[in-house]
């Protein structure tokens, strides 16, 4: 297969999951809008007129670059795992395997799904944000490559999740138990320079913890962590979960016999 | 010389739970040949079918796509070969247009080309009425022609259908029957799997019969046939049978006190063996074509590969 007809069946592979997301809007774009809009309000309006200044920010300024992030790692990951081990449950993977396809082209076509998934809810979060506060982007570069990086970063791991996952439970216990949790300690709702300081060393394990303080850096002009730290830990991230995401499906691990 | 159609060596495949499902499998198919492989539930079609689609790994052994080696040049192989599997595989929610569509763009056909071919084939294999409603809503028939259409889609030259007509109805297999010979006319060499001795008869040039994942036949369905010369009698009894006579040139086998088997070459005369039954004091009040001739074969040849090692007991 050359490269040319690589990229026909990648366009197809991101068709398709464009399609899908569309198609279900109901449970891929929506609810993040329900969600976003619940944090503005009730952490944003009601609590957070109550908490004064963050770093100089209204509170609700100083949270929003956390939660648009927050909603992107979520539904990029949510769209790749539910995708793919949709794919698996239901065999038609099989279309896919049996094809001449390789497997970057098939890991790609799915990240690329879940990108698109992501830019999607951020821009509605963005724009339900606008009826809150006044976003300014401080540096457009830094802000859209954060965005780009860590949905990769997500979509690679929810692809592994989807790659050993065999029933529908197994795609919703590493959300629950690890991505929600990492993400309310990451930074999004408070600055980590209010931790003692074995807490805040514990909190600089946490990935989204950079991802949300570049973003944040990249909407406000503020950081908790330094730039370059953050961009070494999320393209570090992306290399390493995507080796992994490559060399299982080469192997077949969950989808071959 | 010419290189082969698809060709595996020495496959074996041992299952995660331990279960062997393919012992030490070589065949060998030749371009243009319509290749039956038949044998019965658990024989291991459907594993060494996987194995050549690339959907299972095997353990041991090696396979060659028209002389592309599937480890060594996957993509190559692959793009040369069409699956139609015997279990759904295609997402219920698409519609069966988009599924075809989308399996050409997975072979890199550029869109425009595969809407016309999908069209095509849609409509050959009769259900383009179907193109554009969830492909869930199709009857079991259907479903197994929109993988007939999804797997012509990018033109393969060797075609490998696992079942096809399991669970279709007679006027439907037979309209399938013809769509695939016509494919075969055309030039495409055609691998398929069938519990049905008619369907192979019918179709194939040449048999593979696998049983307990071992190769125990591999000649021209012709000479198949021709093996089946031999007719084998159900007979009831009206009282308990002590032994079973023996009459020159035909094989009686007692099934249970009440019944007995009587094996014989076709055209061999019934009266012999009638005579010694009433000689012997034996009252036969039914007699019956032992109907499965497929099934027949199996246990003659599944006998005939076992009788060295049971020996003459
Ligand atoms: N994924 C699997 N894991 C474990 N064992 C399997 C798996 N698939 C098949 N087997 C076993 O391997 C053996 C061969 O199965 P296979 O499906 O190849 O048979 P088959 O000839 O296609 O049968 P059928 O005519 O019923 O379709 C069987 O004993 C089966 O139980
Ligand atoms: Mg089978």
């Amino acid at each position: 297969m050359n490269f040319s007809l690589q990229l026909v069946a990648l366009g197809t592979i991101l068709r398709r999951e464009l399609n899908r997301i569309l198609r279900i809007w109901g449970q891929t774009l929506v609810p993040p809008a329900i969600t976003m809009t619940l944090y503005f309000v009730i952490f944003g309006n009601l609590v957070g007129s109550r908490i004064g200044q963050m770093h100089g920010f209204a509170y609700i300024d100083y949270i929003v670059p956390g939660l648009i992030m927050m909603s992107v790692i979520q539904n990029s990951y949510g769209n790749i795992v539910s995708s793919f081990f949709g794919s698996k449950f239901g065999r038609y993977v099989e279309e896919m395997l049996v094809s001449p396809m390789p497997s970057w082209v098939i890991l790609t076509g799915y990240v690329l799904g879940a990108l698109a998934r992501g830019l999607m809810v951020g821009a509605i979060v963005l724009a339900i944000s606008f009826c809150f506060t006044h976003i300014q982007f401080h540096h457009v570069w830094v802000t859209l490559s954060t965005f780009v990086l860590s949905a990769a970063v997500f979509a690679l791991a929810g692809f592994i999740n989807a790659v050993y996952a065999k029933k529908f439970d197994d795609i919703a216990i590493v959300p629950t138990f690890i991505l929600t949790p990492l993400t309310y300690l990451g930074g999004v709702f408070y600055s980590v320079e209010l931790l003692p300081p074995f807490w805040r060393s514990v909190s600089e394990a946490n990935p989204i913890l950079y991802m949300v303080n570049a973003f944040r850096y990249g909407l406000l002009g503020i950081s908790d962590v330094s730039l370059v730290t953050a961009y070494a830990v999320m393209i570090g991230a992306i290399v390493v979960l995507g080796a992994i995401s490559l060399r299982l499906l080469e192997k077949g691990v969950g989808l071959r016999s | 010389m010419t290189v082969a159609a698809l060709e595996v060596a020495d496959l074996q495949k041992t299952y995660a739970n331990g279960v062997k499902a393919l012992r030490g499998v070589s065949l060998a198919v030749q371009p243009g040949d319509f290749f039956a492989l038949l044998g019965p539930n658990g024989a291991g079609k459907s594993t060494l079918i996987g194995i050549v689609s690339s959907l299972v790994n095997p353990s041991a052994g090696a396979v060659r796509i028209f002389g592309h080696d599937l480890a060594r040049e996957r993509g190559t192989a692959l793009s040369l070969m069409g699956l139609v599997p015997q279990e759904l595989n295609f997402n219920q929610f698409e519609k069966p247009f988009d599924i075809v569509v989308n399996q050409a763009g997975f072979y890199g056909i550029p869109r425009a080309v595969a809407r016309e071919r999908a069209e095509k084939y849609l409509k050959e294999l009769q259900i383009w009425d179907k193109a554009q409603v969830p492909s869930r809503t199709l009857s079991g028939g259907m479903k197994r022609r929109l993988m007939i259409a999804r797997a012509m889609v990018h033109e393969p030259r060797l075609l490998i259908l696992d079942e096809p007509t399991a669970g279709v109805d007679i006027e439907i297999r037979r309209s399938m029957w013809k769509f695939i010979s016509a494919i075969n006319r055309a030039g495409t060499t055609v691998i398929l799997t069938t519990h049905y001795l008619e369907e192979a008869e019918q179709l194939c040039r040449n048999v593979a019969i696998i049983d307990k994942g071992t190769i125990i036949e591999n000649t021209t369905t012709k000479r198949l046939i021709a093996q089946l010369d031999v007719e084998t009698f159900v007979l009831d009894l009206a009282a308990p049978m002590v032994a079973a006579p023996s009459v020159d040139g035909v094989r009686i086998t007692r099934v249970d006190d009440q019944q007995i088997e009587v094996e014989m070459s076709r055209g061999h005369d019934l009266n012999s063996v009638f005579a010694t039954l009433t000689q012997s004091g034996i009252v036969v009040t039914s007699m019956r074509n032992k109907a499965n001739r497929l099934e027949e074969l199996f246990v003659r040849l599944v006998d005939g590969a076992q009788a060295p090692k049971a020996g003459a007991a």
